[in-house]
């Protein structure tokens, strides 16, 4: 006899189990929309070159919950709430653009760049009749409000106005690899590439921590050596597991100890037209790709010199939206720039090597959310969580489901 | 093979029937999973991009799909054969509202829209990707070929992966 409803208690084995509830469970995604997204954590928003001038607006999420992130005349960056303090409408409908301030539609309540409310029509009646009370307050109706940061030209908000600082919120290790890519050099947006995955948001989380598979499933990758289990690679969490970072070094298209177990390894494979894989060493340090994910919304890809931030908009439990913005420095070259661009042909909704992710994810909602009763195993490389130097390992999983459990109760 | 095909001596009608010719014979083979026969259907040097709307519009460089050869096209096909990993499934594309507009130095421009229908397991049929066709097409080997084909999506959200070529 099966059971199939949830009794919401984590498996004795602690982390090195997942119970498959949690993929597909309403309340359970009700409970991480409060208190992941809207709790105590620092949310990716963009870039500050995205709304480079006073007026400029950025239209993103927060969890399921839009934001808008807009540059006010002194050249501050505020995040508030997309949503009316009046009637709960999402005034905002564009992606991005210049603004001198925020019109709802429905009623006209107008909002500064800083979210604060400035004008209620019919605030004092009309022909004496009407109006809102005496002592309605503009400057207690304002948005809502999110505490921002930028790191480096990056944006990051929360809800949690008392939160400790982004750097603290990484950690040294986290930190460290994060202005690795964000040294402070202008970001260049190339583009955006956006997809829904019919998939719980967490899978494509764990994705990212798990270098287990990447080794097995990804042909590209395995077979020109860009990410392999025989090549000399890191995976390294935060204190608290909640970030991650895998790191590796390129290896070459040959059959090595490590490659008899692989299948996706293929000795003779070639492409015509090599200049699709034709990378250059950019970065200080001897990585070659550095994977970091960052709790609770956001992945950054270095693979070779594709750079890109993938934010993940949760959509219900079955489905989330990932948005890919590509980017280059300002300080690169044309030469540069077509060498990132052709090299996006690895990732995204038609990369060569993401495609495999995209579709691997849909098959494992499609398992797990028939079996919420049964439970996923994550024992590859032990059942604790410690750094190693090596890929054959799912700790970056389970810290990520120990960090994951304590916030949810659960 | 036709050596006598010469652009200058077409009729408008003509013209636009060898281009529609030219698109619905590129449909016919993609639908069909006659992938060997894409890349012949462009130049040695051309350049194919499946391209989302909203960075075409914008002056974004970014293209989903990029490829900037026939070679490359070809290695899109290998890939698709030996090395990505995706559900089976059925394409269907619908093109329409063909219009030649402009001919020019031996290329000629044309722009049609198209929806691709996306059949999988397990689901219904349903629109995968709507938008339009802008060529540029040139007279290669007494062929029409698609010097430069680039598919502009409106579908902002792409249903999952792109896992074939549009």
């Amino acid at each position: 006899m099966i059971s199939t409803a949830p009794d919401y208690r984590w498996p004795e084995a602690g982390s090195s189990r997942i119970p498959y509830w949690i993929y597909s469970d309403p309340a359970i995604y009700a409970r991480e929309q409060e208190r992941l997204f809207s709790g105590s954590s620092w949310n990716y928003i963009g870039f500050e070159s995205e709304i480079p001038a006073p007026g400029d607006f950025k239209r993103t999420f927060v969890g399921e919950r839009s934001v808008v992130a807009a540059r006010d005349r002194d050249g501050h960056i505020h995040v508030f709430l997309n949503t009316c303090a009046h009637r709960g409408v999402q005034f905002c409908r564009h992606s991005h653009g210049n603004a001198k301030s925020f019109v709802c539609p429905y009623h006209q309540w107008v909002y500064d760049l800083k979210g604060n409310l400035v004008g209620v029509p019919f605030r004092k009646g009309v022909q004496g009749q009407g109006g809102m009370p005496e002592d309605f307050d503009l400057a207690s109706h304002g948005l809502v409000k999110l505490k921002a940061e930028t790191v480096n030209g990056a944006i990051f908000a929360t809800f949690d106005q008392r939160m400790v600082p982004f750097r603290d919120y990484l950690g040294d290790s986290m930190y460290h690899y994060f202005t690795r890519v964000f040294d402070g050099r202008g970001i260049r947006v190339l583009g955006y590439a956006r997809q829904i995955i019919p998939c719980n948001w967490k899978l494509m989380f764990e994705n990212i921590k798990d270098p287990y598979h990447a080794s097995l499933l990804h042909v590209f990758l395995v077979t020109f050596g860009l990410f392999r289990a025989d090549q000399k690679s890191d995976v390294k969490l935060d204190p608290t597991g909640r970030h991650a970072v895998l790191v590796s070094r390129k290896g070459e298209q040959k059959a090595t100890e490590g490659t008899a177990e692989m299948r996706s390894f293929k000795a003779d494979y070639k492409l015509e037209d090599p200049r699709l894989l034709d990378p250059v060493k950019e970065f200080p340090d001897d990585a070659t790709v550095v994977m970091q994910t960052l709790f609770p919304n956001v992945i950054v890809q270095q693979q070779s010199n594709t750079l890109a931030t993938r934010q993940i908009i949760p959509r219900g439990p079955d489905r989330f939206e990932l948005v890919w913005t590509y980017f280059a420095y300002t300080t690169d070259d044309e030469a540069m720039v077509r060498r990132r661009l052709r090299q996006a042909n690895l990732m995204g909704p038609a990369g060569l090597v993401s495609v495999d992710d995209g579709e691997v994810l849909e098959f494992t909602q499609d398992g797990v959310k028939a079996n919420p009763t049964m439970n996923g195993i994550l024992e590859m490389g032990g059942r604790d969580r410690a750094d190693t130097a090596h890929m054959v390992t799912e700790a970056a999983i389970r810290g990520f489901y120990d960090y994951y459990r304590e916030v949810m109760g659960l | 093979m036709n050596p006598g095909l010469d652009l200058s001596k077409l009729t408008p009608i003509e013209l636009r029937l060898q281009v529609e010719e030219l698109l619905y014979a590129y449909a016919d083979v993609l639908d069909n999973g006659l992938l060997d026969d894409w890349p012949p259907f462009f130049t040695s040097d051309c350049l194919y991009q499946i391209i989302a709307r909203e960075n075409y519009d914008r002056g974004f460089p970014l293209a989903t799909m990029l490829c900037e050869s026939q070679a490359m096209l070809r290695d899109r096909v290998t890939a698709y054969r030996q090395a990505n990993v995706y559900s089976p499934r059925y394409f269907r594309h619908l093109i329409s509202t063909v219009r030649i507009v402009g001919i020019e130095s031996g290329i000629v421009s044309a722009r049609s829209n198209f929806a691709v229908l996306q059949t999988l397991v397990d689901d219904k049929t349903r629109v995968f990707l709507a938008g339009r066709y802008e060529d540029c097409i040139v007279i290669d080997e007494g062929r029409l070929r698609f010097r430069q084909k680039l598919c502009i999506y409106d579908t902002l959200h792409v249903p999952n992966s792109i896992v074939h070529p549009v």
